[in-house]
């Protein structure tokens, strides 16, 4: 079978409907390189979205796709992975959909360390309806709802993966697209939950409100803002949250949900169905 | 093979559950909630021994969200709630139609709005079964009277989903959940189990949404050798998005009347007294054995009563319910709401005199109640 990572893009539904100058068809590249790096068949694979800009992700994807409903990408995705560990599920979700309107589905796939890959386009705000802010809008920001700056805190949703048990977390920005790539591909390959948050551009919204008007300014301030974990570590709390830490947060080989819930089926077998008769600390 | 009849003395919600494992459910997602929780605990333990999943959600979003990620990758999934936890499920309820992912939703209906009387029992969520989801789609709701219905329209609830390809609501009530007894499983020739149609063709030729004829599309799992696809945003029969008004308009229809063309293979009602009967009692649930009772006890008395239970709420049953009604003097529709089903039954008789039996204190509807509303209707 051909290498060729083209072949899990959808040449025919080109161009994209993305703006110029926006970062998802950076990941989308990196994402179709991964797969093909990882050696899979499109048939392999099922790429869920949420709703938003990069939610559209799935139309460019040949492999097998469900486009869901914003925020909720994660717990199809769930719904995919524990009945059908054999398949590599991708989540694609923007900031709004994992973080803020799905924030809650986040911390319970970490949690359960279930073996779904999640590819956050981070882009401090809500591309398709306007660039609203999000979750992940720094404090200060301007976005379309926060005309004189975001009363609000940004979330780093990198952090919060680590911290609810997910075995990968790295975070990048569409700047460091080969970074992207190779952050993907160790995803795809570790057991259970992986997130890879990609900071990017949205250059129509986020960038024109916050004095970055073309994708140029954008990655350039992308170049500019990333510390990688070994920098960030000299700087001060507040230096390091007016910065983008990229870098790998975290790479566990936890057993992953599918193994913890067949070494209870186990349990459960050899007690012949009985809680009763199982010996669990009580 | 003749079987041995498996005859068991169960709970409403354990028969559900046994009757979800029949037709062939693997997966439950579910958050807890009275009056439904038995269900989750039972799934979550048989599901281990049946080679299945068992999933506790962090909420009923992402439980309905799993079950159709689940029933899209190929296994027979269902989950249970009570009235807060249906209304959390309402937007993904709405994927369901929309992907055409087949999935049964267990609602044992309690007491609202909101909180409300927890955990009382209460027939309040018939509209929500039937427009709780935004825009327009059809809807599948059947409504058990008894745990061997329980049993039985939960393998009925799993057929219609796999045939239709869409979600079907089992609307049961507290009471009828949590009442135990005698039931048989299985039955002698054992349990009839409709699976989805697969695609047999050639991989490159699959469209995910190309319909047969009886406006059901073929189903592909992911994993197989063609390329499955599901949309929640409107698509063409490749799953790809096209909102031409032309296609929407096609779509829209396709999903409505696949559902009600067959209504006549749908549509379930059970009559009884009702050859000669002047007084008709029109209910469903819990309820339609009090009817069922002072329907006896008005006969008993001289006076003619009947009873038809309406097992399918959703379709509504139209001809049942005009024909029975063209035969009697007076309907009464006794219901645990202020009166949902009762303009249903006005608009389908045509009948604007129907009167209602409304109550919504947390208690049953006895068969006393509905006994003195026969006797005041009758002059
Ligand atoms: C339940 C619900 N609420 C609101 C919306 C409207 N909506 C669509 S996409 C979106 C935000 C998208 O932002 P994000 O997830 O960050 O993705 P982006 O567009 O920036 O790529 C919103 C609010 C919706 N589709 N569903
Ligand atoms: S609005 Fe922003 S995120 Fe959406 S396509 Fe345009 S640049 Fe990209």
């Amino acid at each position: 079978m051909s290498r060729a990572y083209t072949r899990f893009l959808l040449g025919k539904a080109l161009p994209h409907f993305w703006c110029p100058g926006c970062g998802n068809g950076i990941v989308l590249a990196a994402i179709a390189r991964a797969l093909a790096a990882a050696g899979l068949s499109p048939t392999e694979v099922v790429v869920v979205t949420g709703i938003g800009c990069w939610g559209k992700a799935d139309d460019y994807l040949n492999v097998n796709a469900f486009h869901g409903t914003h925020g909720r990408a994660l717990p199809i995705a769930t719904g995919i992975k524990v009945n059908r560990p054999e398949l590599t599920v991708l989540a694609l979700m923007g900031d709004g959909d994992c973080a803020t309107i799905g924030g809650n589905h986040l911390l319970h796939a970490a949690r359960r360390n279930v073996g779904v890959k999640a590819i956050v386009v981070n882009n401090f705000n809500y591309g398709m309806t306007g660039g609203q802010y999000s979750s992940t809008t720094p404090g200060g920001k301007a976005t379309s709802t926060s005309p004189f700056g975001n009363p609000e805190e940004g979330l780093d949703i990198a952090r919060v993966a680590e911290a609810a048990g997910a075995n990968y977390v790295a975070r990048s920005t569409v700047y460091h697209a080969a970074q992207v790539e190779a952050y993907i591909r160790e995803a795809i390959s570790a057991p259970g939950f992986g997130l890879v948050e990609v900071a990017s551009t949205c250059p129509t919204y986020f960038g024109r409100l916050n004095g970055m008007r073309t994708a140029t300014d954008m990655m350039k301030w992308l170049r500019d803002v990333a510390a990688s974990l070994n920098a960030a570590r000299d700087l001060s709390e507040e230096e390091r949250r007016r910065r983008i830490v990229i870098g790998k947060f975290c790479d566990r080989r936890a057993p992953d949900f599918n193994q913890r819930y067949e070494a209870i089926r186990r349990v459960a077998r050899e007690s012949g169905f009985n809680p009763g008769v199982v010996n669990i600390g009580r | 093979m003749a079987r041995e009849p498996d005859v068991r003395y169960l709970q409403g919600n354990e028969a559900i559950a046994e009757g979800a494992f029949a037709a062939g459910a693997r997966f439950f997602a579910g958050y807890p909630i009275t009056p439904s929780s038995e269900i989750a605990e039972i799934a979550s333990r048989r599901l281990l021994e049946l080679g299945g999943v068992y999933l506790q959600m962090e909420d009923e979003l992402a439980s309905m969200a799993a079950v159709i990620g689940a029933s899209f990758a190929g296994v027979k999934s269902f989950t249970a709630t009570s009235g807060p936890g249906f209304s959390l499920m309402q937007e993904n309820l709405g994927l369901a139609v929309m992907t055409e992912t087949p999935c049964v939703v267990v609602n044992i209906q309690r007491s609202g709005p909101s909180t409300g009387l927890a955990t009382k029992p209460a027939q309040a969520d018939v509209m929500q079964a039937r427009w709780g989801t935004h825009g327009d789609h059809a809807a599948i709701a059947l409504c058990p009277c008894s745990v061997q219905e329980c049993y039985d329209l939960t393998v009925m609830a799993f057929n219609y989903a796999e045939r239709f390809r869409t979600p079907v609501v089992l609307l049961a009530d507290e009471i009828v959940g949590h009442m135990r007894e005698k039931v048989v499983l299985g039955g002698p020739r054992g349990v009839e189990v409709v699976d989805r149609r697969r695609y047999s063709g050639e991989p490159e030729g699959y469209m995910p949404y190309l319909a047969g004829e009886d406006g059901v599309p073929a189903f592909a799992a992911p994993g197989g050798p063609s390329l499955g696809r599901a949309n929640s945003s409107m698509h063409d029969e490749t799953g790809f998005a096209n909102n031409t008004p032309e296609n929407a308009t096609a779509v829209i229809r396709r999903l409505h009347d696949k559902v009600y063309n067959a209504r006549s293979e749908i549509c379930h009602v059970k009559e009884y007294m009702t050859g000669d009967c002047d007084i008709v009692l029109i209910s469903y649930g819990a309820t339609s054995r009090a009817a069922r009772a002072a329907a006896m006890r008005a006969r008993e008395k001289g006076l003619r009563a009947g009873c038809l239970t309406l097992t399918t709420i959703w379709p509504f049953p139209d001809e049942a319910v005009a024909r029975v009604c063209r035969r009697a003097e007076r309907v009464i529709v006794p219901e645990m709401n202020t009166g949902q089903l009762i303009g249903e039954v006005r608009r389908a008789a045509c009948r604007p005199d129907v009167v209602g039996l409304n109550k919504f204190n947390g208690l049953g509807i006895d068969p006393g109640e509905i006994l003195r509303k026969i006797e005041e209707v009758r002059t």
